[in-house]
């Protein structure tokens, strides 16, 4: 309780900081509104539906490709892990694409597939998709070889042996490797979503976008408040649980 | 399920390895692991397989549980050729090589659920039995890395013992564990033996350890791998570590594993 109250002072220190700043006319309030007008626009704008909408949106684009790019991904790496053909060839590209920033793939997802849905899809999907073959990959190589000497011995063998113990041994880098995707697909998002409209919904990064254009400040930083809440909660929600599931089993806890 | 209702043995089966050889290369190198090894091993017997690292001694276990394949020779198990991993032999190693993902008691069913002709109740009760027969069934909800050493082997041996196995591969599985809980499980694992005679094969480089152990020690030498010398231990059982008899026979097999004279020749075969 005594540490809540210590974190919570903390923000509500941060705040008055930056509202004394702004009253004080440290920075031209175009440049810099104060906390109260941010507040203002997102009470405004979650009221009105905007805000609402536009997550929505944003989140609908990150999961829908963010998902696929997993599913695609998992069976893929562990392709590359059994199969040296498969390392040499798919591994291979796969390595050299996730150097790639995967808002590089925005032009080409424009002329291929327009200003539409698919154009997202296809930017968050490569976003995810290599990394997670490569996390996948690299999870299955770390596996200690006594584990499926082990399982043979006790009868696994095949798809059995794949699924019951090579998959699960590599959990561990699974989990970062999904960790790392969602960081890649949900940067590459917002970076296309700033970089186009597309008429079908507007995301939070045309929000962004929007308010750059009409010079509203409380906007852009009131969106990208929003965010990074989203990233915040995304990371407890969707990760934090099986970080602490691993930690707990393998006994890697601090 | 007590521990009276033993769950339908298996009859001990006899081993028999007849003229095998293993090369392989390391490094550039090539070692000769195993040159023309011959081994008879009876039904319910326990033999200790001893000599220093490199003698091949490990790659024989592995040959035997189906992992490696054999250059040249043959095995068979109650004169049926090996040909790979089978559940009538099941292996312990020197680390547990238990799953992290699963439970004891999952751990303990890992094999048994590759068992047909089992009903899921039926895999529970067995893996009941042998968790308490290994005195862990107050453990079977605990995680991996909850265990200590000791404990571990145990639940490996569990493992192993599930699946009703007919013979029973050790691979120097408590090298690491510390005196007193080693000394432990000596005891544990002779009593499980008598109870349930499984035929054992078990790799150690510690020649008191064997001694302890076995009905017969083989004496392996490296460069090329091959069985110097086989002695029978004739002692009483349950056998304790720390008697004289004990280390009198300890003593001259590691005469004989440095090449001295040994100084008692009446228990050489």
């Amino acid at each position: 309780m005594k540490h809540l109250l210590r974190v919570g002072l903390f923000f509500l220190l941060a705040l008055m900081g930056w509202q004394a700043l702004y009253l004080a006319k440290f920075w031209s309030p175009v440049l810099v509104p104060s906390p109260v007008s941010v507040g203002r626009y997102l009470y405004e704008a979650a009221i009105e539906g905007t805000l609402g909408d536009a997550t929505l949106v944003t989140m609908r684009r990150l999961l829908l490709g963010y998902g696929f790019g997993i599913v695609l991904g998992l069976p893929l790496g562990l392709l590359t892990a059994r199969f040296r053909i498969a390392k040499d060839t798919l591994g291979l590209v796969a390595l050299g694409l996730q150097t790639l920033p995967s808002v590089c793939w925005v032009p080409l997802a424009l002329l291929w597939f327009g200003q539409s849905e698919t154009a997202m899809f296809f930017v968050v999907v490569m976003g995810t998709l290599w990394s997670m073959i490569i996390a996948t990959d690299n999870g299955v190589r770390n596996v200690p070889p006594i584990y499926a000497r082990a399982a043979r011995t006790m009868g696994s063998s095949g798809l059995q042996l794949w699924l019951r113990v090579m998959l699960p041994a590599s959990l561990p880098y699974i989990v970062s490797g999904m960790k790392q995707g969602w960081a890649f697909a949900w940067r590459s998002l917002m970076a296309a979503e700033i970089y186009v409209t597309i008429l079908s919904g507007f995301g939070l990064g045309n929000l962004l976008h929007y308010g750059r254009e009409l010079n509203a400040m409380d906007q852009v930083i009131g969106i990208m408040f929003v965010i990074i809440v989203i990233g915040l909660v995304a990371d407890k929600i969707l990760f934090s649980p099986g970080e602490k599931y691993l930690h707990r089993r393998w006994g890697t806890a601090k | 399920m007590s521990l009276q209702t033993n769950p339908r043995n298996e009859a001990p089966a006899k081993l028999s390895v007849q003229g095998v050889s293993k090369r392989y290369r390391t490094g550039g190198r090539e070692v000769h692991a195993l040159d023309n090894v011959s081994l008879e091993i009876g039904e319910g017997e326990f033999i200790c397989l001893v000599g220093p690292s490199g003698c091949g001694k490990s790659t024989l276990l592995n040959i035997i549980a189906g992992l490696e394949v054999v250059d040249d020779g043959r095995l068979l198990t109650a004169g049926v050729p090996i040909t790979g991993p089978g559940r009538d032999r099941m292996v312990m190693f020197q680390d547990a090589a238990l799953f992290p993902w699963l439970d004891v008691m999952d751990n303990v069913l890992f094999g048994l659920k590759l068992k047909p002709g089992l009903s899921n109740t039926e895999r529970i009760e067995v893996a009941q039995f042998y968790l308490q027969l290994v005195g862990l069934e107050n453990f079977t909800k605990s995680y991996i890395h909850e265990l200590s050493g000791g404990m571990k082997q145990r639940v490996a041996l569990a493992r192993a013992l599930a699946p009703n196995p007919r013979v029973l591969l050790m691979d120097e599985p408590f090298a690491a564990l510390d005196a007193l809980t080693r000394e432990q499980l000596y005891g544990d694992l002779q009593q499980i033996w008598q109870q349930h005679r499984k035929t054992i094969v078990f790799v150690t480089h510690n020649v008191r350890e064997a001694v302890c152990l076995g009905d017969r020690v083989a004496l392996f030498s490296p460069n090329p791998g091959r069985i110097r010398e086989q002695f029978k231990i004739r002692l009483p059982r349950p056998r304790d570590i720390s008697s004289i008899e004990l280390a009198r026979y300890a003593i001259d097999i590691t005469a004989a594993l440095k090449g001295e004279p040994r100084t008692a020749e009446e228990y050489a075969i």
